[in-house]
């Protein structure tokens, strides 16, 4: 069973034609991870699913169209976006940042959680989100995506510009919410995909190479001609 | 020392009527990227909505009289500019050349059409006998109608504060200034928000364009003209979606104009546009403004 099918995904912006006929499907409570070299379309296929671009084909959540509709429905309808630079609202406080993205009525539930994952979020619930490190601030970005019920988690390499320590740290959250949710992962970071994915789709050139299990993220060798990068023997 | 106090208030009278005007051209800016050359319309159709309201009630009105046609001209203007913006400005998001384009072009609609009806001249404006009295403050006489103008201003400007640090669509407003895609990608309509904000900046245009009226005594067609350019001013100065780097800047703009014209006449709009240029060298976002994401 799959929760997002994506078929010949054809994505234009100003006159560039970035993604050329993309297909792939996400199966049900799987991460599916999203790999690639830098600048093969990995984001745009992304912020295309959520509505940001316009494009022709076929995005089908749960198997109803989303795509043509605008992101404010596409996330009502059940997809939550984590965006690459966290986007939080730096003018708003930890909780401002949280209360515009919870949709129920009665979240009490969902705070308990978001905070049992992030419990700094708590202690910092009053802080401005713009004096956050970059580590807390991607603590927000995830967790108001988490506030809702989804049917679906876009995240965008939530591991960029972070340090070490805080990369293990996020990488725990999304271990901890994979078992829970269906989620598709863009991610540069090879150790954290090959701990938390159960799928794997390469992208090159704005088209879809490879789709299959993560067994060959351990083969050094199908890494580098993928990803043109080492680190599959790790 | 009370001319000083007599300028330094004036000032802050005149910087309360760029305010005014200024507070719904920045959230329309900041929300919504739309440079909105029609608010100078908003102000004309508020004052003349005004204007006919107070004749109702005679020559002159009483205060609370006053205060409805004020009231009624607001909203006169907040409801027009809701019909801009739902019929045209929907249209034209992201549009940057056609909104300015087609914002001009219903600036001079409006403008014609109440040129034609009622013709360019200045009509005097009902107002409460209270306004032509003057208060002592420090030995200065200040004209009473500088104090509504203050008034109206501090209570749009705490009213706007109100409405955007403890209401969900105040919550929306100010995180749409910030970065609206990211809005509309935690599953809000921002174009929600865009209504209230055409509707909030066209409500406090129109109680503008009321006390415009007042202050060049008289209602015209023509009145919007300086002050909307000096809306602009005050916007580019405050920051870009900030209302309170409006309220600064327009204090700020209204105090300096007064005392440049006092020591050498008509030298008020060489200093403001120094400090225009000044603040777009040094401080390119405005005094209160953020640096978009």
């Amino acid at each position: 069973m799959n929760t997002l099918s994506v078929k010949d995904l054809h994505v234009k912006i100003n006159e560039s034609h970035i993604l050329h006929g993309v297909s792939f499907e996400v199966p049900t409570n799987k991460v599916t991870a999203l790999l690639g070299r830098n600048g093969v379309g990995k984001s745009t296929t992304l912020r295309s699913i959520m509505g940001f671009y316009p494009g022709t084909g076929s995005v089908q959540l749960n198997g109803v169209e989303i795509l043509g509709k605008p992101t404010y429905k596409i996330v009502q309808s059940g997809a939550a976006f984590v965006p690459e630079d966290r986007e939080i609202f730096s003018s708003l406080t930890v909780k401002e940042n949280l209360s515009l993205a919870a949709r129920g009525k009665n979240n009490e539930k969902a705070y308990e959680s978001v905070y049992g994952l992030f419990p700094e979020l708590d202690t910092r619930a009053q802080q401005l989100a713009g004096s956050l490190s970059g580590g807390q601030q991607q603590m927000v970005a995830i967790a108001r995506a988490l506030l809702n019920k989804n049917e679906i988690l876009l995240v965008d390499e939530p591991t960029k510009g972070l340090a070490p320590k805080l990369v293990t740290e996020v990488a725990d959250v999304l271990a901890r919410v994979a078992h829970e949710t269906t989620m598709l992962l863009v991610e540069q970071n090879l150790a954290l995909v090959k701990r938390v994915a159960e799928h794997v789709i390469v992208m090159d050139q704005g088209r879809v190479i490879f789709q299959g299990g993560p067994e060959n993220l351990s083969d050094a060798a199908w890494v580098h001609q993928m990803l043109g990068v080492s680190g599959g023997h790790k | 020392m009370d001319t000083f106090i007599l300028i330094g208030i004036t000032g802050i009278g005149l910087g309360a009527l760029y305010f005014l005007i200024a507070s719904g051209l920045s959230l329309i800016y900041g929300l919504m990227g739309v440079l909105n050359f029609a608010h100078g319309s908003f102000l004309t159709v508020g004052a003349f909505v005004g204007f006919w309201v107070a004749s109702k009630m005679g020559a002159e009105t009483s205060m609370p009289e006053f205060i409805l046609a004020m009231i009624v001209g607001g909203l006169a203007a907040g409801l027009f500019a809701l019909l801009i913006e739902q019929l045209l400005i929907t249209r034209l998001y992201e549009r940057h050349i056609d909104q300015a384009l087609v914002t001009v072009g219903v600036s001079l609609v409006v403008g014609a059409l109440l040129g034609g009806w009622f013709g360019n001249d200045l009509r005097m404006f009902p107002t409460p006998l209270w306004f032509l009295t003057a208060i002592d403050v420090g030995g200065a006489k200040i004209p009473a109608d500088r104090v509504v103008y203050i008034a109206t201003a501090l209570l749009l400007l705490v009213g706007n504060w109100a409405l955007l640090k403890f209401t969900r669509i105040g919550l929306v407003i100010r995180a749409g200034v910030e970065n609206r895609n990211m809005v509309n990608a935690l599953g809000i309509n921002v174009k929600k928000a865009f209504s209230t904000v055409f509707f909030l900046g066209g409500f406090a245009a129109g109680v503008g364009g009321v006390l415009v009226s007042v202050y060049s005594n008289g209602v015209s067609p023509l009145i919007a003209g300086s002050y909307l350019i000096y809306g602009f001013i005050v916007v580019v100065i405050g920051g870009m979606g900030s209302v309170p780097g409006s309220f600064l800047a327009a204090m700020l703009i209204g105090i300096i104009r007064q005392f440049a014209n006092y020591y050498v006449t008509g030298l008020g709009d060489f200093v403001v546009v120094i400090l225009l240029a000044g603040v777009l060298l040094i401080k390119p976002q405005g005094l209160l403004g953020k640096v978009k994401a």
